[in-house]
């Protein structure tokens, strides 16, 4: 049987880009399929990553550009899978790039479009804390640097059109379907973060100064919205009280999902002394049913946390959040499981540490490769303890948080990604010798 | 001059620097970015090389060691030799360092440029040397992980030697019973394993052998193995390390192990089990974290407490010696002794099974497995560390075990039959010479360390080496085979390619100072310099580039490529001017 030595990577976070550079550098042509304009996933989203407090975005940057200018690698970014047909070793794909109404060959990324445009749209990026243009560039260091009008929301008014000096803007733009032939398929979807709507007695979406945790890591970011400024959205304020919830939507058979996150008690850790570094004075509590820092190096962390910061650390699940009308300042109120106390505390902000789900077009995407998902939409593995990256499928595989919580962090994520490089590789390997 | 959104740009003034570059000798051209690693920053670099014909190029940004190969790749791009990039660490050094003080950071960083060009001046091309890489490898250890990891390499194509020092293949997993959370055998998972290990032509194995002496470097590893009274020589391109981890055993007394019969730690548990050495208990208390988190503070949980409750524990927790074991948490203990419950609750449904926790860390969807085994009535009890659980003997050979549950707020009395510690996974004492032989380090916590905690967490910070499994911290069975392919995955890329060009930063001998004193061999902690017909040579693959032989040759007949005299003076001068 002829083999085709290439391969399909879907979804270009940190799991995809990492599976689609060890495929690339292993001698294989990669295709990685991005439906959004950028590659980058939600690592690009993120302030600091423990333990080095390295930017996210500055460690990731390398490797994006590094998938940019790779010679085996084809970026098909602003794309989607819309066909699979064939087997390992021989599949054939339909993907569609989807028009950006700017051609991306004649774009210079100057940006003299999103200045002139008039309309102005909540940016997804930011997690809905900042705003971008109609035309836009998700972010910075978004690669490939190329702008996209977002035709939900432009006026079609062709300010863009008349200021651009290269020409590039093109609101004829019509899809374009490509068929690729394939040795092997990486599924690397990523997450959503839950939206605690649902949980009423949170006042998440009604109180301006409960937010989720995607939406401080926005805010902490050097390129967010507030250039890294923490601040209140009620008032703008410098919030010198925090509170952080953990298993909010996740443990939880009422309102969310019964499974662990697996990544919400680190990162609020992380985040906790974040703030204690922006504000030695503040005051940043974690409130937890377990504290689950486990992995290499957390649990030390977490120990300098209490010890070095004075994080303080509150074994409960808060029963209700109530906002004063005046101040928009909150109180939660909670039974201190260890003291045994019920009690209030009066924060000026609350972060919710909200469960991760698979991506809401997961389940739809796992129709056209023929694969299983289990009732969240997660991918199943073939064998869960022994060959944790298959599919059932043969030669589909799949690696990062898609495969549901089992994932966990950025070097879990970072090694199913070299897991499934290679898994794909014997196929290809083998079967060409 | 890189802004760095508000990284650099927030407290230096990136405009003030760039037009005080301007007034610099020999500089032609100089621009701000917001990003200079975005594709916009990079595609101007390229096109000012090509429009301005530069011939040095300095950015002044963040640190090298993410940063530089991406700029020293785009100064290639535009036919410029990446030797002639020079990097000025403004972000690190100065503005992250001096966030306080813009005026203060704002000057160091014009030294910092200064210095910068000063050295650029006098930077030079590099050829950066290619080796050749042998196509097989070598693979120490032969659990679950290491022979994971010789499959995959296998199945590609590549010679596999795996050297276990055990007269048995299967490591750890072999001895446990069942496996969590699909309670199926241990053996369903690893005799397929050892059988496909054993019958691959490509793999050769080695039991009951141990590692005398590596040598060599990256692409050509030069290894000494020990059988018996027998030395065999290999030579391998790559090193995929998965020696694994001991089971943490408590010092005798610690829990009263080793003093009082019925108690034993987890693994002892499965091995009883699977030999049918347990009668029907009527209660089995297991307690977590013995041996592992000993650096937490607990007490602290105690400061919202009344003075009179808080003054009683405290002095039972200042009556307590420093218990040993290991800062970090094990990860899998958990769902061990879950596993454990169950199956004992399976075997015996009257048995009583009460697990002390602290944090119970059934991370992914293992909380599943930890509402299995509650609605199977097994009793989580959560215990404070610092008030460790007191056991006694009783009558019948059974266990008196008191401790205190926080969640009731009361001492509660256990009548048990075993009493089963769940211990760590820990490093073993091997691992020190291991390391040292393979020039590799370890971290804090004992284990072998990676190059990068985020993003390289299987490559070592030595080049061809690569770790599996829980030679590198705690994992399961399911990590440590992600691991496994994972580091079988970033082997397989370096053997695959059969050529490496490796850093030019190396020793160069002039040979005509050099008087064969041998210092430098004496010195050079990777056996980078030989002496050969009285004078010192360098094998530039080993060369790391640390100029220890540079630093003490006393003909000063030794200079570093890209790192000369001549370059850091100038740098020197240009901070004092």
């Amino acid at each position: 049987m002829m083999v085709e030595k290439s391969a399909l990577v879907i979804g270009a976070g940190i799991a995809g880009i990492q599976a689609s550079l060890d495929l690339a550098n292993r001698g294989i042509k990669t295709y990685l399929v991005e439906k959004s304009p950028s590659i980058g996933g939600r690592m690009a989203q993120l302030d600091k990553t423990f333990p080095t407090m390295d930017c996210s975005i500055c460690i990731l940057a390398p490797k994006m550009i590094e998938c940019f200018r790779h010679p085996n690698i084809d970026l098909l970014t602003y794309s989607e899978v819309r066909e699979v047909h064939g087997s390992a070793g021989d599949f054939t794909v339909k993907v569609v790039k989807k028009p950006r109404y700017v051609q991306a060959d004649k774009c210079v990324g100057c940006g003299i479009c999103a200045d002139h445009c008039p309309v102005e749209v909540p940016n997804e990026f930011d997690s809905g804390m900042g705003i971008r243009k109609a035309v836009y560039l998700p972010f910075p260091q978004a690669v490939p640097r190329v702008y996209t009008v977002d035709r939900d929301h432009c006026l079609d008014c062709g300010l863009c059109q008349s200021v651009c000096t290269a020409k590039a803007v093109d609101l004829e733009q019509q899809p374009v379907e490509l068929e690729l032939h394939v040795g092997g398929i990486v599924v690397a979807t990523g997450f959503d973060v839950y939206e605690p709507f649902r949980i009423t007695s949170y006042g998440y979406g009604k109180y301006k100064n409960v937010m989720t945790a995607m939406q401080l890591e926005r805010l902490l970011s050097a390129s967010g919205p507030t250039g890294g400024r923490i601040m209140r959205p009620s008032d703008g304020r410098i919030p010198r009280s925090i509170a952080f919830l953990q298993c909010v939507g996740s443990r939880d058979q009422r309102f969310g999902y019964p499974y662990c996150s697996s990544i919400c008690c680190k990162y609020a850790v992380k985040d906790a002394v974040l703030m204690k570094e922006h504000r030695p004075d503040s005051e940043v509590y974690i409130f937890y049913i377990d504290l689950r820092v486990f992995g290499k190096g957390f649990q030390e962390f977490a120990n300098r946390a209490k010890k070095e910061f004075g994080v303080k650390f509150i074994r409960s699940s808060p029963g209700e959040i109530r906002e004063d009308p005046e101040t928009r300042d909150l109180t939660l109120w909670y039974e201190d499981t260890l003291t045994r106390t019920v009690t209030s505390l009066k924060v000026d902000l609350v972060v919710l540490c909200t469960a991760l789900m698979p991506r809401s077009d997961s389940v739809e995407l796992a129709k056209i490769l023929g694969i299983d998902t289990d009732k969240f939409g997660f991918l199943v593995p073939s064998d869960s303890v022994g060959q944790p990256v298959d599919t059932q499928v043969p030669g589909i595989v799949g690696c990062g948080y898609c495969l549901g919580p089992r994932t966990g962090d950025i070097p879990d994520s970072v090694m199913q990604a070299g897991a499934a490089a290679a898994r794909v590789s014997e196929i290809i390997m083998a079967r060409s010798v | 001059m890189c802004h760095c959104g508000i990284n650099i740009g927030g407290v230096v003034n990136v405009p003030e620097v760039v037009e005080y570059a301007k007034t610099l000798p020999n500089v032609v051209w100089t621009e701000g970015n917001l990003y200079t690693c975005s594709e916009a920053g990079l595609s101007s670099i390229r096109d000012s090389i090509k429009k301005h014909g530069l011939n040095r190029v300095i950015v002044a940004s963040c640190t090298p060691r993410t940063h530089e190969p991406l700029f020293r790749a785009t100064c290639e791009e535009a036919g410029l030799n990446k030797y002639l990039f020079e990097m000025a660490n403004i972000r690190e050094q100065c503005s992250w360092v001096h966030s306080h003080e813009p005026e203060e950071a704002t000057a160091k960083a014009k030294g910092i440029v200064r210095m910068a060009v000063a050295r650029a001046r006098w930077l030079e091309p590099q050829d950066e040397p290619e080796v050749d890489v042998s196509d097989s490898a070598m693979v120490i250890g032969g659990g679950v992980s290491g022979l994971t990891a010789a499959v995959t390499l296998a199945n590609q194509g590549f010679k596999v030697h795996l050297v276990e020092k055990e007269p048995q293949l299967g490591g750890i997993t072999r001895r446990l019973g069942k496996i969590y959370p699909t309670l199926q055998d241990s053996s369903e998972i690893i005799d397929p394993l050892i059988k496909t290990t054993t019958s691959n032509e490509n793999i050769q194995v080695y039991t009951s052998a141990t590692l005398k002496d590596v040598s060599g470097y990256v692409g050509n590893f030069k290894v000494t193995l020990k059988k018996g009274t027998e030395d065999m020589k290999l030579d391998v391109g790559t090193i995929v390390l998965a020696s694994g981890a001991l089971n943490y055993e408590p010092p005798k007394g610690s829990f009263q192990y080793g003093v009082l019969g019925g108690v034993v730690t987890q693994l002892q548990l499965e091995e009883m089990l699977a030999r049918g050495e347990v009668a029907e208990p009527e209660r089995v208390l297991m307690i977590q974290c013995v041996g592992s988190r000993t650096g937490e503070v607990w007490t602290y949980e105690l400061s919202d407490m009344s003075q009179s409750f808080a003054a009683r524990l405290l002095s039972k927790i200042l009556g307590v010696k420093k218990e040993e074991g290991w800062p970090y948490c094990s990860k899998i203990c958990c769902m061990n002794a879950i596993k454990n419950a169950i199956r004992i609750k399976e075997l015996w449904p009257k048995a009583h099974v009460d697990i002390l926790f602290s944090d119970l860390r059934t991370y992914k969807e293992y909380e599943d497995f930890y509402r299995k085994a509650r609605a199977l009535e097994v009793k989580f009890i959560r215990y404070i560390r610092e008030i460790p659980p007191e056991i006694t003997e009783a009558p019948n050979k059974k266990l008196n075990v008191t401790a205190y549950d926080t969640l009731a707020g009361v001492e509660t009395e256990f009548l048990c039959d075993l009493v089963v510690l769940s211990t760590p996974l820990c490093p073993s004492k091997e691992d020190v010479m291991l390391a040292r032989m393979l020039k590799v380090p370890l971290g804090p916590d004992g284990f072998f360390m990676e190059a990068h905690p985020k993003l390289r967490p299987v490559d070592c910070q030595s080049d061809g080496i690569f770790i599996a499994g829980t030679a590198c911290g705690p994992k399961d069975i399911p990590e440590s085979i992600i691991s496994a392919k994972a580091a079988a995955a970033r082997a397989s890329i370096l053997m695959a390619n059969r050529k490496l060009r490796t850093e030019a930063l190396t020793a160069d001998v002039n040979t005509d100072l050099c008087i064969g004193c041998g210092l430098c061999e004496e010195l050079c902690p990777y056996g980078a310099h030989k002496i050969q017909n009285g004078k010192s040579t360098t094998i530039a693959a080993l060369c790391r580039g640390c100029g220890v032989c540079a630093a003490d040759c006393p003909r000063h007949a030794i200079t570093m490529r890209h790192y000369s005299d001549r370059q850091i003076l100038a740098q020197v001068e240009a901070m004092m001017a």
